[in-house]
């Protein structure tokens, strides 16, 4: 991984394992990455990947026995600057981290607001879940968290209930009480993946200004190679469970080097190409990896267009394509 | 291909389509009616695709169900090969929907699961009372072979297979009665990155066998732009711009089209969009006025937009747009920052 400059989490060989009466598989294999303050690690990844288990195991929301953590650490660096190691913690422990200190914002804002408190108050409660304040205070702050988050009139839209507002104003209501209590880390779950794309980027806009702001580490969870374009500082793509490729998202898109990276950026087409309509797009053959049923060498193999014998015996090891790049390949070298 | 276009008979003429819902607005009034299509002309050729874009609630879904009948249009004319399908009785309506048929973003919710992938595909045969058994088992097996999959999945449930198998099962059902037209709404959005491609790829293939005039609804410009002959934008139910998927994109002449290409994520991180850039703002629906619904958010809006409804205006050959401004700046695309 890159050289660690200040990081507020770093994931390090992280491994959740899930048991169901037909298997026992892991969804996470030896996941390790790094969040930098005031910078956006994108974690790329489609069904199956891991990528949204590995956002619930750093918030300590995996429901055992169905899902474990198995190995690995989770260390994040808190206010008072203390590195801890979250898969240690107890729940009494995660209560005052989880909503404090992370943030988290997901794609269903519905589920997660409450249909019957008006959003002013919801967002009270958040705070007053973690600090010592007046109601009062409390309801003045949502207000200025709804102004923070560019809605109009705060005053009238505290008092309105979920079901009153757009699905893009939802999503910033969801965002004003994942920032309540300032935290250093925000974990952001596929948040535009249900909005309409002019919505998608005022509110990726808005994450960015407000991490600007405030200097959070953002883990940024996408299956959107156009969206990680827009927001990413740092790429992670996740395929089986394990980490293929990490990249400084320019280096990523100028030169990927797993095959798998390299055809979801061949499916982007280019902005500068020219238009020809019935346009047939690069394909990846087959079917996204089930991580119930892995390949006994490299996860990508029964895909890959590169396969060679070594690939179908044994899975290949991380190696550096920079000091900076990171790849899951034995042949990244090769143009 | 498009070529063809203007010479030939549409296969789909949609005129003045118009669907109102009608609501309460209160005891003693009645408020005016919702117009989720509003008089929305345009039309389709056998061998083209034309793309239909717009935000979640401009009437999009609205437009597709009422082309089929799934609702009742409050106006207008939707002529398939000529004939007149508003009006139609039952019988004759099921006569002429063999000829068009409809692919839903979710394949799961619309195979029904206590049949195989066989029984999906065929039914659409055996409701018209075409083929015997046999023969019906011969086509499955001809349609399983050209969507990609083996013939033994026609033996198997719907929810034995991935999500990107389900879609390809879902377009063997639509192709099996030989349609000329196909909608397809958001076919692949529900689907994984590396699986959108196949599925895109695949009806292609089949739309251009088989001359089919393809309908298709979306919201991911980058595919749009790369799939369609043609464009349509859809805004709170008008069309606002039609012409060639070259000339929109080249030069869109309407403020929300441009808002929509803009508020397209980059494909490379040095084409992102600058963190100071005016966003496109939050709109809602203009209440009362004869004007441009677009005019509360319109980054360009004049006096004379509150007056009337823009009609749609000829910018060049089969390119319209419904603004009154002829005079809008040259966009530049992915600006380079």
């Amino acid at each position: 991984m890159t050289e660690a400059e200040d990081p507020v989490l770093m994931l390090r060989r992280l491994a959740v394992e899930f048991t169901t009466p037909n298997a026992r598989f892991r969804a996470v294999d030896g996941v390790s990455l790094n969040v930098e303050r005031g910078q956006t690690l994108a974690l790329v990844g489609e069904s199956g990947s891991g990528k949204s288990v590995t956002t619930l195991s750093i918030l300590r929301l995996l429901r055992p026995p169905l899902a474990r953590i198995a190995a690995g650490e989770i260390l994040f660096r808190g206010r008072d600057g203390r590195l801890r190691d979250l898969a240690q913690l107890d729940e009494r422990q995660m209560r005052s981290v989880r909503g404090d200190q992370i943030g988290l914002i997901f794609q269903e804002p519905m589920t997660s607001l409450n249909p019957v408190m008006s959003v002013g108050a919801q967002i009270a409660q958040a705070i007053r879940l973690h600090r010592a304040v007046s109601k009062r205070a409390a309801a003045a702050e949502a207000q200025s968290l709804l102004r923070l988050v560019e809605i109009d009139d705060p005053a009238r839209r505290a008092a309105s209930y979920p079901h009153q507002l757009s699905g893009g104003m939802r999503q910033r209501v969801m965002i004003a009480m994942a920032i309540a209590c300032r935290p250093v880390l925000l974990l952001a779950d596929e948040p535009t993946t249900a909005l309409d794309v002019t919505v998608q980027a005022q509110i990726l806009r808005l994450i960015r200004r407000l991490q600007r702001e405030f200097g959070m580490g953002v883990l940024f969870i996408t299956h959107n190679l156009g969206v990680v374009a827009e927001i990413a500082d740092q790429v992670a793509v996740m395929y089986g469970g394990q980490i293929v490729e990490s990249a400084p998202v320019h280096e990523l898109f100028d030169s990927p080097r797993h095959p798998y990276t390299r055809a979801l950026l061949a499916s982007l087409p280019d902005a500068a190409a020219a238009h020809t309509p019935h346009q047939r797009l690069r394909v990846v053959p087959g079917q996204v990896v089930d991580p119930r049923r892995l390949p006994p060498g490299c996860r990508f193999e029964p895909r890959c267009v590169r396969a060679e014998e070594q690939c179908r015996r044994s899975g290949p090891e991380v190696m550096a394509a920079s000091p900076v790049h990171d790849v899951r390949c034995r042949r990244w070298n090769e143009a | 291909m498009a070529v063809e276009r203007g010479t030939t008979e549409p296969l789909l003429d949609v005129r003045g389509l118009s669907v109102h819902f009608e609501r309460s607005g209160g005891f003693w009034r009645r408020a005016a009616p919702i117009k989720a299509v509003d008089d929305v002309s345009f039309s389709v050729h056998a061998h083209e695709i034309l793309g239909l874009v717009g935000e979640s609630g401009s009437g999009k879904s609205t437009l597709a169900r009422a082309i089929l009948r799934l609702i009742e249009p409050t106006a207008g004319s939707v002529r398939l090969g000529g004939t007149e399908l508003l009006g139609l009785e039952a019988r004759a309506l099921r006569a002429i929907r063999k000829r068009m048929q409809v692919i839903f973003q979710d394949p799961y919710a619309s195979l029904n699961p206590r049949m195989t992938a066989g029984e999906n595909i065929s039914e659409g045969l055996r409701l018209l009372g075409e083929d015997t058994r046999a023969a019906r088992a011969v086509a499955v097996t001809e349609l399983l072979r050209q969507v990609g999959l083996p013939a033994e999945a026609a033996g198997r449930y719907p929810h034995e297979f991935s999500g990107g198998q389900r879609q390809r099962i879902g377009i063997a059902r639509a192709l099996a009665v030989q349609p000329a037209l196909i909608i397809a709404d958001e076919p692949v959005s529900a689907l994984d990155v590396s699986i959108q491609a196949q599925i895109l790829n695949l009806l292609l293939d089949q739309q251009e066998q088989r001359g089919l005039a393809l309908l298709f609804i979306g919201h991911d410009l980058s595919v749009i732009r790369h799939f369609c002959d043609r464009l349509l934008v859809l805004y709170l139910g008008r069309i606002v711009e039609i012409g060639t998927t070259e000339a929109v994109f080249a030069n869109p002449q309407h403020p929300y089209t441009r808002a929509l290409l803009d508020a397209a994520p980059a494909t490379h991180p040095k084409r992102r969009a600058p963190a100071h850039a005016p966003a496109l703002e939050l709109g809602q629906r203009p209440q009362g006025g004869a004007g441009c619904a677009f005019r509360t958010r319109c980054r360009y809006v004049l006096p004379a937009c509150h007056g009337a409804v823009p009609p749609l205006r000829t910018v060049a050959a089969g390119h319209v747009a419904a603004c009154i401004r002829t005079d809008l700046p040259a966009r530049t695309e992915g600006a380079l920052s």
